[in-house]
């Protein structure tokens, strides 16, 4: 046995010893649950390696196979697959609270199916679940191909994929249990939050192994936005968790900063989760997937990497524009309001670096849907990194904040955005990771197209003017001076376009559905790859 | 080795890559939260603001614990509508102690920084039992089981001591006392002289008018009832505390 | 030790705008050096090189 697998095999048996020691002592129920849950899947995992040690019979994967690169596929394929399972099961969560939200009685009563807890489940489902396992499958996909090495080490790639499902089953079993830090987008509790900081290190790790391993002497740009998300999710997610529990053996924790200094560290954490998880991670996507897909390289390496370090440099300050107007001293929040607004010229750089790659390759917008769906991905991309610096405005904010603008506004980036360039990159990736020649219908990728666009849009308008007119509403007055409207008024006056918000949605959910079947149909019955030459339909480089 | 040597250069360049990132990325949020440490004036000197008391954080904990956060702020920005409708706007002294704070981003219901007393005990009951009972248009979910589930209190004293290691003033009596004061806070028959002393401006009711037992919606009552309610601002000068 | 608002602010505005112009100038200057051509227009078509 390895070094690597015999430590890997280590770790898991003792972590399975004292998640049982752990189940036992427990002082609340879910905490004992976990901690099952926890001893069976690091059981499971110690199973794993030891069968897949016997299975290999002292051969080693080659690193080469004649001469090219013999890349592991199998933790992309794994990754790639589960994201869309979590993609879905994300969007229907999303559906069910927007239903909620028209329709309260669908809360049922029970404590696991009423918004306050379904809604950090929909929202950890698309950021974490989808998201997270969209960005573990091709940043490993991406970081292979561009240094042409295969990923270091045998257990290190599953563990990382397997380790961060793990994660998110934790966290969101957590969820509908009732077990929650209280801070948005960092709900899970402190021993998730471990358990996540050991995988991100061993993500960090893998990632750099390979990095390590190239043999390419540049390091291309796509992975230089992979690394700074890496590097800032850990940042963010210690600064962000760090936490005191009441009892090593209970779920309850208590965050150690409080009050307005909690506040700034949580939108330190929230603020930067959208520019590194939702932004980095995904412009990395942008870098290689839609060169690759539209044949031509990106349109200026140079842009790219002002656009890099413009970004980074400027991003991680915005966050304080989430409390204008708030008991955050105000030189804090116009630092943030001054930032945000700075960060219009890198966010429209990218965009531009983005769409003008196509540039004498328009036409291909008519004929190859999954190429649309990347270039439509990056012009939703340029919209809401307009419409946020214009939101991080005190004056505007003074409006917006509080009401479904925001909502709307974080939906045109994660549907629009985050969504389609994923959903453009998966449909690229399945192919190429199951060694099929390609989507098994471009048909249907177009239904998918029209089916979702349509639902973005009717999402992000219902949001628009709901978030308005709610905003106007709360200050409007009489000509006699009186508040005009209580505020279950407004309430009462969002109810039109939280039903339209709920059609928005599920047409997005019907386009995942056909995408999924789409998916699994390129799986199963898609024309094999010409074994000689993968990818020969788009390798035809300059 | 001249081979080995030029894979050392590309091993250093991706950790070049990763320090040049890691400072690009920690400057901003050194600068925007370290000062909020030592800057005078981040926290006012507001009279009244103390520490919640174990059934007030045994209700603050289920407030936490159904996301109750995701729709309600606790923020009262400083306009003209928002003052009239909630009250005074929210200082930093007010959520000092909050672990974490309870800001909100999201009013799909109303503020709630300032509902402490804005409602009798009966009225939240009935609310949170059947929240169309009382506000038809209301969109919130039923918060019955509440009154069922028994508030946990065998280990409230440990709770009290974390906060007391992250700087929550509870002082030793506090946590000696804590499972007792969270008994006599939803008892109106028992002697609370103890409680008050320790936290002034205390309520102390059956809050979910069942006596048999000190339920969840005790404490969830008992905490919202305290929202807001601390600092007199008919005392408070707003000047001494501009920054 | 505390400050006040002002001095944190005038050290803020600043060293902040030093900082960020210099970092700008640097980035600009590494993106456009003419020297570095070569090197970007290879990286850019790493993506269609591999195998």
């Amino acid at each position: 046995m390895s070094l690597e697998e015999t430590g890997f095999a280590v770790f898991l048996g003792l972590l399975s010893l004292l998640c049982v020691v752990l189940a036992g002592k427990a002082v609340d129920p879910v905490f004992g649950f976990h901690a099952a849950l926890g001893a069976a899947a690091s059981a499971g995992g110690l199973f794993l390696i030891v069968r897949a040690y016997i299975d290999r019979a002292g051969a080693v994967a080659p690193q080469e196979i004649d001469g090219r690169p013999n890349y592991n596929y199998g933790p992309v394929r794994f990754a790639a697959v589960i994201a869309m399972f979590w993609g879905i099961a994300g969007f229907l969560a999303g559906l069910y609270i927007a239903l909620e939200l028209a329709f309260p009685q669908l809360n049922l009563g029970l404590p696991w199916t009423s918004f306050g807890r379904l809604r950090p489940l929909h929202t950890s489902a698309v950021i974490f679940a989808f998201g997270g396992n969209v960005l573990i499958a091709t940043s490993l996909y991406v970081v292979q191909r561009t240094c042409r090495a295969r990923l270091p080490g045998v257990v290190l790639p599953w563990f990382v994929v397997l380790g961060y499902n793990m994660f998110i089953v934790l966290a969101a079993t957590g969820y509908l249990l009732g077990v929650t830090e209280g801070k948005e987008y960092a709900e899970p509790e402190w021993y998730v939050d471990l358990w996540l900081t050991v995988v991100w290190v061993c993500y960090l790790f893998l990632f750099l192994g390979t990095l390590w391993k190239r043999k390419e002497p540049h390091i291309y740009v796509a992975n230089w936005f992979t690394l700074a998300f890496i590097v800032t999710i850990a940042m963010l997610h210690l600064g962000n968790n760090a936490t005191i529990p009441v009892s090593f053996f209970g779920s309850k924790s208590y965050i150690y900063w409080s009050g307005v200094q909690d506040a700034m560290v949580q939108w330190w954490y929230g603020h930067n989760a959208v520019g590194f998880f939702l932004t980095a991670g995904f412009l990395a996507i942008m870098y290689y997937f839609v060169p690759k897909r539209a044949n031509r390289p990106v349109y200026s390496y140079r842009l790219s990497i002002v656009h890099f370090w413009a970004l980074i440099f400027i991003y991680i300050w915005a966050g304080p524009h989430h409390l204008h107007y708030t008991a955050l001293p105000e030189w804090a929040s116009t630092l943030g309001m001054t930032f945000s607004i700075m960060l219009w010229m890198p966010s429209w750089g990218g965009m531009i670096n983005g769409l003008m790659t196509l540039s004498g390759a328009w036409d291909k917008l008519r004929t190859d849907p999954v190429l649309r769906m990347l270039v439509v991905s990056v012009a939703f991309y340029g919209m809401s990194t307009f419409e946020g610096p214009l939101m991080s405005i005190k004056a505007v904010n003074s409006l917006s904040h509080y009401t479904d603008w925001t909502i709307g506004h974080v939906h045109s980036g994660a549907l629009g955005w985050v969504g389609y360039v994923s959903f453009g990159a998966l449909y690229c990736l399945i192919p190429w990771v199951f060694g099929k020649k390609d989507i098994y219908s471009l048909k249907l990728v177009d239904w998918h197209f029209w089916i979702s666009t349509l639902g973005i849009v009717l999402y992000i308008s219902a949001m628009w003017v709901s978030g308005i007119m709610q905003g106007l509403m709360w200050r409007a007055y009489t000509s006699l001076g009186f508040l005009q409207y209580s505020f279950v008024e407004t309430v009462e006056a969002m109810h039109p376009y939280y039903v339209i918000r709920a059609l928005g949605g599920f047409l997005f959910l019907c386009g995942a559905i056909i995408m999924a079947v789409n998916l699994y149909l390129t799986i199963r019955r898609g024309e094999p790859a010409d074994q000689q030459a993968p990818n020969a339909a788009l390798a035809a480089a300059e | 080795m001249s081979l080995f040597e030029k894979h050392a250069v590309f091993e250093k360049n991706s950790i070049v890559l990763l320090l040049g990132i890691l400072i690009a990325v920690a400057i901003g949020g050194l600068v925007e939260i370290v000062p909020l440490f030592y800057l005078k004036g981040t926290i006012e000197t507001a009279d009244g603001v103390r520490p919640a008391t174990p059934l007030e954080l045994a209700g603050r904990n289920v407030y936490i614990r159904e996301g109750c956060y995701l729709c309600h702020s606790q923020m009262i920005r400083p306009m003209r509508d928002e003052i009239e409708r909630y009250g005074h706007f929210s200082l930093a002294a007010e959520s000092q102690y909050d672990h974490p704070f309870q800001w909100g981003s999201k009013r799909t219901g109303p503020d709630l920084a300032r509902v402490g007393g804005k409602y009798s005990d009966a009225w939240h009951v009935a609310h949170l039992t059947d929240p169309r009972s009382v506000v038809p248009a209301s969109v919130m979910p039923t918060y019955a089981f509440l009154k069922e589930a028994p508030v946990r209190s065998v280990d409230i004293a440990d709770h009290l001591k974390v906060l007391k290691l992250e700087g929550v003033p509870y002082t030793d009596e506090d946590i000696a006392n804590a499972g007792a004061d969270m008994a006599a806070q939803a008892d109106p028959n028992a002697d609370v002289k103890g409680l008050t002393s320790r936290y002034p401006k205390t309520t102390v009711a059956d809050f979910d008018g069942n006596p048999a037992k000190v339920s969840e919606m005790d404490a969830l009552i008992a905490y919202l009832q305290s929202l807001g309610t601390f600092v007199d601002f008919s005392t408070y000068d707003d000047k001494a505390n501009l920054r | 030790m505390e400050f006040t608002y002002e001095q944190v602010a005038i050290f803020a505005q600043q060293s902040g705008l030093v900082y960020f112009f210099l970092i700008f100038c640097f980035i600009i200057a590494y993106a456009v050096w003419p020297k570095n051509k070569e090197k970007f227009d290879h990286a850019s078509r790493i993506p269609f090189e591999e195998d």
